[in-house]
């Protein structure tokens, strides 16, 4: 288990490298964008439109952060639960997104895009929202600024901590639960 | 017959649901103090230690404990002996919810459920309003996120089921969540009533502390059995492994029809945020 300490954006290099377990410490630009925004990239993309932002090396924070009180940058900024954004996903990792970063299981459809395309899957600590805020050092809406705590965002940020949870090598982090399921 | 002002209600609760968003309960911080403490996998230990440090954080910092500030959900227990005085319930606290949202810079969550257009203001509230004797109002607050939310499920079991099926389906549903809800989590479970009683029955049952045992101590003991049992799925905190899968198993029943075993699972994360007003 490493700590990688990375600077957005991605290269197929820095992503080969990570294995389920490592931390990685991320620095310059994240891209937020969770369910209502996920849908207006793909729409966007179906048009033929150019995407609100390149998507080439780009890591994705799946987050709906609190608005920014006076003389912070962003309030709360925790992950959202990655599950949703599964129909989305192999097809933005197709397009270059080299990294996303949330909480909880993604579904085979989304590993197998993490191993054909050269991606990982990240998770940040669900629920930290104030203590994941400090590592956020600027936040501009981008796009979308009618979706409210939805709207695109760029995050500038300095050693923002994950775990790789799911790497191009076909790793999983989450554990199994020890039960069948009953059946009933 | 009392009356109550309803600028009081407004003030208090405005203030309350403030300080819900940025101040862990003292027995939920315990109980992951002692979770922590009880854990082997040094992974295990370091998420409870965030979640303790972003408690720390939050209220110091004035900041939002988590970025989900949740749907707004009241339990309200008015005495039939008291009435409010210059303004309804359901307005009063409608009105205190959107403006301590937008003054304590919290989430607006809600939106259309099909063109998914934000409300913008975290209305409507939900309002739960039970009549009981007496002149006093009781009005607890729970800011109740959404992906522990999503995990949360109801059935109708046959009353031949019985116990069994009712472990059988909490586990199950423990299991199939497995990190999604952010786990530690706490599990609120309604037994009986009617299908649409038994999720009230869970989610209110997640407003009893978690250092306050079920009065009932048979119903107490069904809770422990539960409770070790997920803990024995070593899912753990943020499904990273570990001995805390859940905090606490909270169980409320009601009687239900003679044909039925209504059953419903309130998933609540490690953020259980809820307080309570009496006035």
């Amino acid at each position: 288990m490493k700590t990688h300490s990375l600077t957005t954006p991605l290269s197929d290099e820095d992503v080969q490298a990570l294995r389920t377990g490592d931390v990685v410490l991320l620095s310059g630009r994240l891209y937020t964008a969770r369910d209502a925004a996920h849908k207006r990239i793909v729409e966007a993309l179906d048009r033929g439109e150019e995407p609100p932002f390149p998507l080439e090396g780009a890591v994705i924070y799946y987050v709906g952060p609190t608005p920014a009180p006076p003389g912070r940058p962003i309030g709360a900024a925790g992950p959202t639960t990655s599950y949703r954004m599964d129909a989305f996903a192999p097809r933005l990792y197709q397009l270059g997104v080299k990294a996303t970063i949330g909480k909880g299981r993604r579904n085979p459809e989304v590993k197998e895009a993490l191993r054909a395309f050269g991606g990982v899957y990240l998770g940040a600590t669900g629920g930290a929202g104030a203590l994941l805020a400090q590592r956020i050092v600027q936040a501009k809406v981008i796009a979308h600024e009618d979706l409210g705590p939805e709207a695109i965002r760029a995050l500038e940020v300095k050693d923002f901590p994950t775990v790789v949870v799911n790497d191009a090598h076909g790793g999983e982090l989450y554990v199994t639960p020890t039960r069948v399921a009953s059946g009933k | 017959m009392r009356s109550i002002p309803a600028s009081t209600v407004y003030e208090q609760v405005r203030e309350m649901i403030v300080r819900v968003s940025r101040c862990l309960p003292g027995d939920v911080v315990q109980a992951l103090k002692t979770a922590r403490d009880m854990e082997d996998l040094d992974t295990a230990k370091e998420i409870l230690g965030q979640l303790l440090e972003n408690a720390e954080l939050a209220k110091e910092g004035d900041l939002p404990l988590c970025q989900d500030t949740g749907i707004a959900v009241f339990f309200v227990e008015m005495g039939e002996a008291c009435q409010l005085e210059g303004g309804s319930l359901k307005e009063t606290l409608t009105r205190a919810m959107v403006d301590a949202y937008e003054q304590g810079f919290l989430r607006k969550s809600l939106c259309h459920p099909l063109s998914r257009k934000n409300t913008g203001d975290n209305s409507p509230a939900f309002i739960h309003t039970d009549l009981v004797p007496g002149d006093s109002l009781k009005i607890a607050f729970m800011a109740k996120g959404g992906g522990s939310e999503n995990m949360s499920r109801c059935t109708m079991l046959t009353p031949a089921q019985g116990w069994q099926g009712i472990k059988d389906f909490v586990l199950d549903r423990v299991a199939e969540s497995g990190p999604n809800p952010c786990p530690p989590t706490i599990i609120g479970v309604g037994i009986g009533g009617s299908f649409d009683q038994a999720p009230q029955l869970a989610k209110k049952a997640l407003l009893r502390p978690l250092d306050v045992s079920h009065p009932d101590p048979e119903i107490a003991a069904l809770e422990e059995e539960l409770l070790q049992a997920i803990n024995e799925l070593g899912i753990g905190p943020m499904g990273l492994g570990g001995r805390t899968t859940s905090l606490g198993v909270r169980i409320s029943m009601a009687p239900c029809h003679i044909a039925s075993l209504p059953l419903a699972v309130n998933v609540q994360c490690h953020s259980s945020r809820h307080e309570e007003v009496r006035l």
